[in-house]
């Protein structure tokens, strides 16, 4: 866990207060709302379908207990009694009054959570690995250096007022498990041949109507200079980004029309300029922040305890290790990846009864620490092994051990048209459909590994591109169309899918997969061999025709 | 069930009404003829032709302390005069979520 310093208490309590005055004023008519827009999207309220949406920033996807517990204490007493965890590490409210907003805010603010620059054309949340310090093989913590990033740019004006919203995401293994590839800027962690920590930044990435994977710009920046060069990078775009058009305006356009080598160019002489600057880190600094972070006192324990070897003659156990359960750095220690996707539940949704239930078991089994993953899931980095068995019967009792991480049920899905103001079409109920047809925990089995990401709209929050399979609703002659791709990801081989035909209608939607998934078993060489790479060695072609013979 | 952010030219094509959501609270609101807000969609006030339809949103954007975001959304009227969603944005703006929401706890 870090533990936020005097001046970090003092500017998010600060806050709050301006933004109480500011909520004060709108509501007597004192701000119009063209005035307060631009104010309370700085602090995370959209205005969506039925109500105001409050995203709150779960900065790199680490939450303490009693962070969780005041997150289930919003839901409860402002919402409707639960929470959508989000892609990028934010948890949203629904149902959030304005006139209680500043309410809400001030009991986070006890807590040391926030919601500033979850919106707005400003450097949003910095998201990383949701294993971050627990994964085997990592270079080292990559929330040190997320910590340093978000210190830098929190109110920084200069980032303030972007020509559109900016993020970033950070990873330290070669597994990417952040999604660096599809932000603005990726960084993953590496070292040089001097064994010096740097970084490879990736530059350009995003999803939405026109979607990139970003592209490298520099194979290594040493970790000193990473605050130089990101700032280089953002300069060049403050001065070159369009903001005639919002369609053009985020940074994959302008690398994709400089080109890489001009943008790269671009960025290097603002770099020269900056880099020996007061930007250049101190290691003191680097070590300030990584004093900061605290981590379990583990314990010796063996590598496979009696517990765990006795728990493993229950099939359903079994089937919840061998999905959810993840290697730790420390031996005897586990990662435990929650589902928050139910068979029949919207993916991500989290009640304030399993929310305050979480973090009792937390405390319990996780050391006092969850994490917060892009796909919707939760994670308890810290669990000994020992453990496993009493804590899947927890889980279980409280609706969040089905064994779905990575499979089929284990869909990625924004809040569509039955929440969100810019949705064409619903996801939610898309989803529910499908973890129906899939929920035999058998067959997802079989199938393997197979992300599903669905959007509601070309914005492509529920990351469809980057699906093995993705949905994107859209509307056509005032009726939900949704169109079908293949063969993307949103891992270290990032890849955007091809579409695979003409759009289906809602109720075609299931059955459409259902014919994808039947061409996959059939036409898979090995069952070891994953529905992405038997894409990548076939094409789209044979799904195609599967598909849309008999429509 | 295009974006009322991308609502530029007001041209109706049927029965209409103008749609928001109350500012202190964020809840689905229709202008009504007695130039308030309410939330039952039967007492939204209904235009029939563009002129109407600017005038009434004209008055509505007026009203920036009531509601926001006011825009013309399409309605179907019954023969016995019920209102009902003209398509199912409103639909689902109306009657909530089409999926189950957790139990309020």
């Amino acid at each position: 866990m870090y533990a936020y310093d005097e001046i970090d208490r003092t500017l998010v309590n600060e806050r709050v207060s301006e933004f109480r005055d500011q909520v004060k004023r709108r509501l007597s008519g004192e701000l119009t709302e063209d005035e307060f827009k631009i104010l309370r999207l700085q602090n995370g309220v959209y205005l969506q379908l039925h109500a105001y949406m409050f995203r709150v920033a779960i900065p790199y996807g680490t939450l303490a207990t009693n962070q969780l517990r005041a997150l289930a204490h919003v839901a409860r007493k402002y919402d409707r009694g639960y929470g959508h965890f989000t892609t990028r590490q934010n948890i949203q409210f629904n149902w959030i009054k304005l006139a209680e907003l500043p309410d809400a805010l001030a009991d986070l603010a006890e807590v040391g959570i926030h919601a500033m620059q979850t919106s707005g054309n400003n450097m949003r949340n910095v998201t990383s690995d949701q294993w971050a310090g627990v994964a085997p093989g990592e270079i080292e913590d990559p929330r040190i250096w997320s910590e340093l990033i978000r210190q830098h740019t929190t109110l920084h004006p200069e980032f303030s007022f972007l020509p559109r919203k900016f993020k970033i995401a950070i990873t330290a293994s070669d597994h990417d498990r952040a999604a660096i590839k599809i932000h603005d800027i990726g960084l993953k962690l590496i070292k040089n041949e001097k064994g010096e920590t740097g970084f490879e930044v990736l530059v350009g990435g995003g999803l939405g109507r026109t979607p990139f994977i970003g592209k490298t710009i520099k194979h290594f920046v040493h970790g000193r200079d990473i605050l130089s060069y990101i700032e280089a990078i953002l300069r060049v775009y403050n001065q070159y980004g369009r903001r005639d058009n919002i369609y053009k305006a985020r940074i994959k356009i302008l690398v994709h029309e400089l080109g890489i080598e001009k943008f790269s160019r671009e960025v290097e002489e603002e770099w020269q300029h900056i880099r020996n600057s007061s930007l250049q880190i101190d290691d003191e600094v680097i070590e300030d922040i990584r004093s900061r972070f605290t981590y379990p006192n583990y314990e010796k324990l063996p590598h496979m305890p009696d517990e765990l070897r006795q728990a493993a003659a229950d099939g359903d156990f079994e089937a919840w290790r061998k999905n959810s359960v993840s290697p730790h750095k420390v031996q005897g220690y586990s990662i435990v990846t929650i589902s928050l996707k139910p068979i029949g539940v919207p993916p991500g949704d989290a009640t304030a009864v399993q929310m305050d239930a979480l973090a009792d078991l937390a405390d319990k089994y996780s050391f006092g620490e969850i994490r917060v993953g892009h796909e919707q899931n939760l994670a308890l980095p810290h669990v000994a092994k020992r453990d496993l068995p009493a804590l899947w019967k927890a889980l279980d009792k409280l609706g969040l051990a089905t064994p779905n991480v990575n499979l089929i049920t284990d869909i990625i899905a924004c809040p569509g048209l039955d929440y969100c103001s810019l949705a064409n079409a619903r996801s939610i109920p898309i989803a529910q459909e499908l973890t129906r047809r899939f929920a035999n925990h058998e067959l997802a089995n079989l199938i393997g590994r197979l992300h599903i990401n669905i959007s509601g709209c070309i914005n492509a929050c529920g990351h469809h591109h980057v699906g093995h399979i993705g949905i994107l609703g859209v509307e056509k002659n005032g009726e939900e169309v949704y169109q079908i791709t293949i063969g993307g990801r949103a891992d270290e081989g990032a890849a955007l899918g091809n579409l695979i035909g003409p759009g289906v209608k809602f109720d075609e939607v299931a059955d459409v997969i259902e014919d994808v998934v039947e061409a996959y078993l059939a036409l898979r060489e090995r069952p070891e061999e994953l529905f992405i790479d038997t894409v990548k060695r076939l094409g789209v072609e044979p799904f195609k025709e599967r598909v849309y013979a008999t429509r | 069930m295009t974006s009322p952010l991308e609502q530029k030219k007001i041209k109706i094509a049927g029965p209409s009404v103008v749609t928001a959501n109350r500012t202190w609270d964020g809840i689905v609101v229709y202008r009504t003829a007695a130039k308030s807000w309410s939330a039952d969609l039967s007492e939204a006030a209904i235009v029939r032709n563009s002129d109407e339809a600017k005038a009434l949103l004209a008055e509505s954007v007026a009203d920036d302390v009531g509601a926001i975001g006011p825009y013309i959304a399409p309605v179907q009227v019954g023969a016995d005069g019920k209102i009902e969603p003209g398509n199912l944005r409103e639909q689902i703006r109306r009657t909530g979520v089409t999926i189950g929401q957790p139990a309020q706890v």
